[in-house]
């Protein structure tokens, strides 16, 4: 469908849909340093493309999606701006970014924005985290909305995870037969469920009663402090109140039924989203990997190169590459699990593995940047990655992937290893389970 | 080691004695099994300790050993902290042995045994086949004798009992090689310092090798490798890309493509290292196959 016939129909997209994007705000970045120094966290490239397009190649496959609705807190920038045009114009739909006034939780900017997400009457709208990675499935969630929920219920995208790790999550209870959620209480100490929230929901339009009276509550209650009246809590405010008590029962969760999900809610998880939206694009899009051609560089798995980038015959990438954009890579260099940003340099005979190797990065001669991979339980189909804090309880650094943040250059023959090194560092020794600040 | 000059300027052909021993036997026991072939005529003998390494002056030992015709006479070496060891106090002008002090609190000298002696056949009468230390059970009597000299070693002198000392000493030998007989080691545009290569060992293109390397017989450096402060035992393969420094590579082992290895790193024979691997300071037993990293330094069994 191209630009003109979703725009033309934008006003008039009654019964159709729409879909929400939260992307949160540089607080939330902060996990992300020191990529999110540079460009905003759901701007960052997982796997060749912004963080945000995969959810958005994702939502534009229902054809009934209207509009798109980017609600967060960064500031209006060059980069978002041209982001949100260069998507307007690759996926043909409108896409706004709505950007709030203040930090308002994960309920807060949709009822801030009610308006601008009812605009033309759309029979339901989607919701998505951004801070989730998985194949969305849209289509599925908008066809259980409207034949299980009979159209007008509230949809909790689940997924499977471990009785150790679900404590991590929302905790969704579900009645099997019809769906409808039981019982829904955000990391609890206990074991309630295996199925937990996955970040993505479809409301029907009156969600906004139960959003209205959450606000309400906020104003009525004396004890929050006035700059926080206008934050709403999705999980505590809404979900839980909404789960099996009156209200018809109208909040359903439908479970994924296989695929990837994760959440990336640091940096150290963007090699492992890497791989997983690489692997996707072995289906979705084989054309975005590179393939191995006689006396060219070698490749193994899924490896993503920009045209751009220049690569030696006796390069060796791969598995769960993505090159940026002007990037050099020498003779006999080796990079595997990882992600080169635009324009840096690898050396001769250099090695990079289960790292991010920042813009304009320069690594010398034999340099070696190696991270920890963050590798899954083999054997537990519904493991989720942990969300480790950076230190342990010993003070030191977790081990954890390897970043360069933009403009560090390594010199030749160095090691560093599950390492975190701020932008425009010149590192002239070896470092091993360091920040480098 | 025994090892015995036939005929007087040691230009004819030299024996070599090897005595193995049943049991530990320390140092002079050996001497007690080898008395049959030693006291076959008057000519002196060089017992040599297999762990030091220096430049062997054997030719102005034997003079000075000559020269003043007594039973013994032992290479001391300087060092920076004498009290770590025994020394050995002599006069300097005669170099007769006066006493040995173990490890001095309050400096005597900083001349050290190296190791290193040549002795007449008599001395053989001092010693017996069982254990015994020369350093403890015949040098002290010696001295009270009279009969043991002191030849002081000019140059490097180092104790390569354990790798890293191994590493140094190999490195002094080296620049001692370079002193000597400098076309022993390799030139080229991949070599860097003293590097000293056998003839039958291939190297690839691309490669940084040295300074402080020694590459032994068949050894295989692929192409683009980085070497340095290293030694490669025979048969050996150092796979494309890698990058080895301060390691001593066993006889037949494999390092893999972009391995790195560093700190004292050690392979017994026949280990194989797989690709892409970090080796950090791993003593690795024979015959092991390594597919994990060892970023910290511990032995492998």
């Amino acid at each position: 469908m191209d630009l003109l016939k979703r725009q033309s129909s934008v006003f008039q997209l009654n019964g159709k849909l729409k879909a929400v994007i939260l992307i949160g705000g540089p607080h939330v970045g902060t996990r992300f340093r020191p990529l999110s120094l540079e460009l905003p966290q759901p701007l960052f490239p997982i796997a060749g493309s912004p963080w945000l397009q995969h959810h958005i190649e994702a939502i534009v496959k229902h054809p009934d999606v209207r509009e798109i609705l980017l609600i967060g807190f960064y500031n209006q920038s060059q980069q978002m701006s041209r982001f949100v045009d260069d998507m307007q114009r690759k996926y043909g739909i409108p896409i706004r970014y709505l950007q709030e006034y203040a930090p308002l939780g994960t309920a807060g900017g949709i009822y801030h924005f009610r308006d601008q997400i009812l605009r033309g009457n759309p029979r339901a709208f989607f919701v998505f985290n951004s801070d989730v990675c998985c194949d969305f499935p849209v289509w599925e969630m908008a066809q259980f909305h409207s034949n299980v929920t009979g159209g007008n219920g509230y949809v909790i995208l689940g997924t499977e995870a471990n009785e150790q790790q679900a404590l991590s999550y929302g905790c969704i209870v579900e009645e099997p037969s019809t769906h409808k959620v039981l019982h829904y209480v955000e990391k609890p100490e206990t074991f309630v469920s295996n199925i937990i929230n996955a970040g993505g929901y479809i409301f029907s339009p009156d969600i906004f009663q139960h959003l209205t009276r959450a606000f309400t509550a906020n104003y009525e209650n004396e004890l929050i402090h006035d700059a926080a009246r206008d934050s709403i809590d999705l999980h505590s405010s809404v979900l839980t109140p909404l789960a099996g008590n009156g209200d018809g029962g109208k909040l359903y969760v439908y479970k994924m039924n296989s695929g990837f999900w994760t959440q990336v809610k640091n940096a150290g998880h963007a090699i492992y989203a890497n791989r997983l939206y690489l692997s996707l694009f072995k289906e979705r899009h084989p054309e975005y990997l590179a393939t191995n051609t006689p006396g060219g560089h070698e490749i193994y798995g899924a490896v993503r190169i920009h045209p751009s980038a220049q690569i030696d015959s006796s390069a060796v990438l791969g598995p769960n590459v993505y090159v940026g954009a002007g990037v050099v890579i020498g003779a006999g260099a080796r990079v595997r699990e990882a992600i080169v940003l635009d324009r840096a340099v690898i050396q001769e005979h250099s090695c990079v593995l289960h790292s991010i190797v920042g813009w304009d990065c320069v690594l010398g001669a034999w340099s070696r940047i190696e991270g920890y991979p963050s590798d899954l339980n083999p054997n537990d189909p519904v493991a989720k990655i942990t969300s480790e804090s950076l230190f342990n309880l010993d003070g030191r650094l977790n081990p954890s992937i390897t970043i360069l943040g933009q403009g560090v250059s390594v010199h030749s023959e160095l090691i560093v290893l599950n390492t975190v090194v701020l932008p425009h560092k010149e590192l002239t020794s070896s470092y091993k389970n360091q920040i480098i600040l | 080691m025994v090892y015995r000059p036939c005929g007087k300027n040691m230009q004819s052909s030299a024996c070599l004695l090897h005595s193995v021993f049943n049991c530990l036997s320390l140092t002079a026991g050996p001497l007690g099994l080898a008395r049959e072939i030693l006291e076959k005529d008057a000519e002196p003998f060089f017992v040599l300790n297999s762990d030091v390494i220096c430049s062997y002056p054997f030719k102005k030992m034997l003079e000075l050993h000559h020269s003043h015709g007594k039973e013994g006479t032992i290479v001391v070496t300087k060092v920076e902290e004498p009290s770590k060891y025994g020394v050995v106090v002599y006069n300097p002008t005669s170099g007769q042995i006066d006493r040995f002090v173990e490890k001095p609190k309050i400096f005597v000298s900083n001349k050290i045994n190296a190791g290193i002696y040549i002795f007449s056949p008599t001395v053989l009468k001092r010693i017996q086949v069982k254990f015994m230390s020369l350093e403890k059970e015949v040098f002290p009597f010696m001295a009270q004798d009279g009969q043991l000299f002191a030849f002081d070693l000019e140059g490097f002198w180092m104790d390569i009992g354990q790798p890293k000392d191994f590493l140094r000493g190999m490195a002094l030998y080296l620049s001692h090689v370079r002193q000597t007989s400098p076309e022993r080691l390799a030139e080229g545009d991949s070599f860097v310092g003293n590097v000293l290569v056998d003839p039958s060992a291939k190297i690839g293109q691309g490669c940084r090798i040295g300074p402080s390397v020694v590459i032994g017989p068949n050894v295989i450096i692929e192409d683009g490798v980085c070497l340095s402060s290293s030694t490669v035992l025979r048969g050996a393969r150092i796979c494309s890309h890698a990058w080895v420094q301060s390691s001593i590579i066993g006889w037949q082992s494999v390092v893999g493509k972009w391995v790195r290895m560093e700190s004292v790193s050690v392979l017994g024979e026949d280990v194989i290292i797989q690709d892409e691997l970090y080796v950090n300071g791993a003593r690795i037993l024979p015959h092991k196959n390594i597919t994990v990293s060892s970023p910290d330094p511990q032995i492998i069994m």
